[in-house]
């Protein structure tokens, strides 16, 4: 009888706890690409996109989604690196333009999650669909599972 | 005594017209832009263009108040929502002491801002406004 208390006591308290407290930190550990990429954002997790995309982002930092984001040639090299190393494996089978999207915000499955997910006060707070942090505490570390 | 205490008085007002908040590296990055000038920097005509509504760059950047704040003193926005440290060296010590990463922000800046480079002269008086500050 005891232990039947204490075992269900510990499945409770285990219930209880956030989804995201055993979750492994699946965040950027690259600190070049931590650094310059989050001066301005988020700082994405190359896993979003196939490498296809993360070659044309890096190749037009001079215009990033409308903003001047030019870097010295040695660093954009090595960012560009460690996002291709550590892509999405698969290109998106869904684009009929042939081209891989560069916005995350147009994945398919990223609209789909989001719909009717984001209140107009949350976006308000949040700003832009890109400041993932501002809803997905744990977004830094690649932790998504807490809405 | 008298002259000692004038010596003092004047080393005081001295600095408090220049308050100094720049360390070592900042005096660094700022004689490399001394080293460049024809004229000497100043701190007036930085707060002037550090505050003017500039053309030739982005429609939706065209002050350095856009992203920075009305003060130098004040947490400025990304556009991506993320906060950037006031430029005011007395509120982040830690800046301008890099010549690289000063060199990389004029270049995005006053390409977004102005639609040009920046000039030495710019460069300067806005560096001189932010080491007072």
């Amino acid at each position: 009888m005891k232990k039947t208390i204490v075992m269900t006591a510990m499945i409770v308290a285990m219930a209880m706890m956030p989804a995201n407290t055993w979750s492994r930190d699946r965040g950027v550990k690259d600190e070049l690409t931590k650094t310059e990429c989050g001066a301005c954002h988020m700082v994405f997790q190359p896993r979003f996109l196939p490498a296809v995309s993360w070659t044309n982002i890096m190749s037009d930092l001079g215009n990033h989604f409308g903003e001047d984001a030019s870097l010295d040639e040695e660093s954009r090299t090595k960012i560009e690196a460690y996002l291709v190393k550590n892509a999405r494996k698969k290109e998106f089978k869904y684009i009929g333009n042939g081209t891989q999207p560069i916005r995350i915000t147009e994945i398919r499955w990223f609209k789909r999650e989001h719909r009717n997910e984001v209140s107009k006060r949350a976006m308000k707070r949040a700003g832009t669909m890109a400041n993932c942090v501002a809803c997905h505490k744990g977004a830094e570390k690649g932790q998504y599972d807490d809405d | 005594m008298k002259k000692t205490l004038l010596v003092i008085s004047t080393a005081v007002m001295v600095a408090l017209a220049a308050p100094a908040f720049a360390g070592a590296k900042q005096d660094a990055v700022m004689d490399h832009y001394k080293k460049l000038a024809k004229g000497s920097f100043s701190a007036e005509r930085g707060k002037a263009f550090y505050s003017a509504v500039h053309t030739g760059g982005k429609p939706a950047t065209p002050s350095c108040t856009s992203c920075h704040t009305k003060s130098p003193t004040g947490t400025g926005q990304t556009r991506a929502n993320k906060p950037i440290a006031p430029m005011a060296l007395s509120k982040s010590p830690d800046r301008f002491g890099d010549l690289k990463k000063v060199e990389k922000w004029f270049g995005r800046n006053c390409r977004s801002v102005l639609g040009r480079e920046c000039t030495v002269q710019e460069k300067g008086d806005f560096l001189a406004f932010m080491y007072s500050q």
